[in-house]
């Protein structure tokens, strides 16, 4: 299945997000800093886009101009054809960071109910969709444990398992698995292609792993820094959802493909690389 | 069990006696020694009772001793409370307020300077001698700033993480303020609580030289130190020290209590 015959039949309509022309610009005092110049990006509902570039590119300010976590300084962004303020107060998307940032005085399965119980969800709810994302996640038997009794890979996982809680459309992950060692790493990729296919989100996701960026997505944006910028996108095509295993990771379209990905990184014409939904500068 | 756990049991057990009886050997020797300095060196009670002197006055005078712990730690317990509810009170409007930080925080630093007893006499003046108001009022004053300032630094330990969260689950400032502020910040109150019980217990007894009624501990030591009983002086300094230890230990327990609640990783630092 490809990614645009994914969103042609994707209940939310075809768009999960749109960002067109958009700049952010962090006025300081020694003066203003374009972290993001003139970005146009959509993503289709039930796509995983990455966004990689190195540090300063911009790609986590966008993830949280989506996020509604900041505002563009010009340009719009509408996620479910709607502005991201409207989206995020009608909780359409989950997110996860770099940090599992959960709350420590929680236990594990009172983290992942958190979204649950903010948003008005009764007890005997909370409990049956917790107690089922935990088992998704792996983390059955650690429900009552606190956070910090965890490693740094399983507080991750209640992370992402509090990120799909309310099962949204869209997932947004700012370097989700950043932090973590590689096979630690690579176990939490094959998991989250899984998770995807079940839940049939549109991912955005940030990374500055090339493997990672191509082993889960359908698009990979390439970006520059300073000013932050979309220099390619790379289309993937290595199948979807329950087609990504770890055998993809020994075979040679996985190769080309991250080839690709370097090639654009370096500034490269990237040979064979498509380029869609933005331009090339 | 093997052999050899069962050696490291008894190591383990041999270990914590130690670490108890140590100090409580090191106490006795002490005392044994100090009793020994006054008799064999014939110092005079003025300058040093001997400890069986000490502890025969404890006994005798146990009636007032337990009247005037009761007394003291009242007051201490009174000043602890007002000043709690008034340092957090006024840290959580700085937390929410800036305007309110700006006028409170040099405010509570000078409060810091000031040497808050020595306000007792004038104390006294205002809410008659006859009354323990003045010492509840030291007492609280004394306690406003530590509570105050571990509040506020416990209030703004909201992790960025924490708060960005909060804002994509669009929790209401209520929901934000239960789910995380709290929490964060609850085992800094408890430390400031801690610090400031023996604050109260010391300003609480230390007001009481300056006059008032003669009921708490205070004024008892001045009393016994003026009719030259040095021996009953130092039985009611050791009633003080049990007020001290009774609202330290207490404190102490209720901040563990909080921290375990809060998570293991709930500890300030």
């Amino acid at each position: 299945m490809s990614a645009a015959t994914a969103a042609q039949d994707h209940p939310r309509g075809a768009v999960a997000v749109s960002v067109e022309d958009v700049s952010r610009v962090f006025g300081g005092s020694g003066g203003a800093v374009t972290a993001l110049d003139q970005v146009d990006l959509t993503v289709a509902a039930g796509e995983f886009v990455s966004l990689i570039g190195p540090s300063g590119c911009g790609k986590s300010t966008l993830l949280r101009l989506v996020a509604d976590l900041d505002r563009p300084t010009s340009g719009s962004i509408s996620v479910f054809g709607r502005t991201p303020e409207q989206a995020r107060l009608a909780h359409d998307y989950g997110i996860a960071f770099q940090q599992a940032g959960l709350l420590p005085w929680r236990t594990v399965r009172a983290n992942v109910e958190l979204p649950l119980a903010l948003h008005g969800v009764g007890k005997g709810g909370r409990r049956e969709r917790a107690g089922h994302l935990l088992d998704l996640v792996g983390l059955a038997d650690f429900g009552d444990h606190f956070p910090d009794q965890l490693s740094g890979g399983m507080q991750q996982r209640v992370a992402i398992a509090r990120a799909i809680a309310e099962e949204p459309s869209l997932l947004l992950m700012d370097e989700p698995f950043g932090a973590l060692d590689e096979m630690t790493r690579e176990r939490l990729q094959v998991e989250l292609v899984r998770l995807c296919a079940q839940t049939r989100a549109a991912v955005v996701f940030v990374t500055h792993s090339i493997p990672e960026a191509v082993f889960l997505s359908d698009r990979v944006v390439v970006m520059s820094a300073r000013p932050g910028r979309i220099q390619e996108v790379v289309d993937i095509g290595l199948g979807r959802g329950t087609e990504r295993e770890e055998g993809l990771r020994e075979d040679t379209s996985y190769f080309e493909s991250v080839t690709r990905v370097r090639e654009a990184l370096h500034g490269g014409s990237g040979a064979g690389a498509t380029v869609r939904g933005a331009e090339l500068r | 069990m093997s052999a050899s756990g069962g050696t490291a049991v008894v190591v383990a057990v041999r270990g914590t006696a130690l670490r108890v009886l140590a100090p409580v050997i090191l106490a006795g020797l002490l005392l044994v020694g100090w009793q020994a300095a006054v008799d064999l060196g014939e110092i005079p009670p003025f300058l040093l009772p001997s400890p069986r002197a000490i502890g025969g006055e404890l006994v005798a005078m146990w009636p007032t001793i337990s009247g005037a712990i009761v007394v003291t730690g009242t007051n201490a317990a009174v000043g602890l409370a007002l000043g709690g509810l008034l340092g957090i009170g006024a840290a959580v409007l700085a937390g929410l307020l800036r305007t309110a930080d700006r006028l409170l925080a040099p405010l509570v630093a000078g409060l810091a300077v000031v040497p808050i007893v020595a306000l007792a006499p004038v104390l006294y003046t205002m809410f008659g001698a006859a009354s323990e108001v003045a010492r509840q009022v030291v007492a609280a004053v004394a306690v406003l700033v530590p509570v105050f300032v571990n509040t506020l630094r416990g209030l703004r330990q909201v992790r960025p993480v924490h708060r960005d969260l909060m804002r994509v689950y669009a929790a209401t400032p209520g929901q934000v303020t239960r789910t995380v502020t709290v929490p964060a910040a609850l085992p800094f109150v408890f430390t400031g609580l801690r610090l400031a019980s023996s604050l109260a217990v010391i300003s609480a007894i230390v007001a009481e030289y300056f006059g008032g009624p003669r009921t708490g501990i205070g004024s008892f030591i001045t009393t016994a130190a003026a009719g030259s009983n040095y021996a009953r002086a130092w039985s009611f300094v050791l009633g003080g020290v049990i007020v001290g230890l009774v609202f330290y230990g207490t404190t102490l327990a209720a901040e563990h209590l909080v921290r375990r609640r809060s998570g293991p990783s709930g500890r300030p630092g």
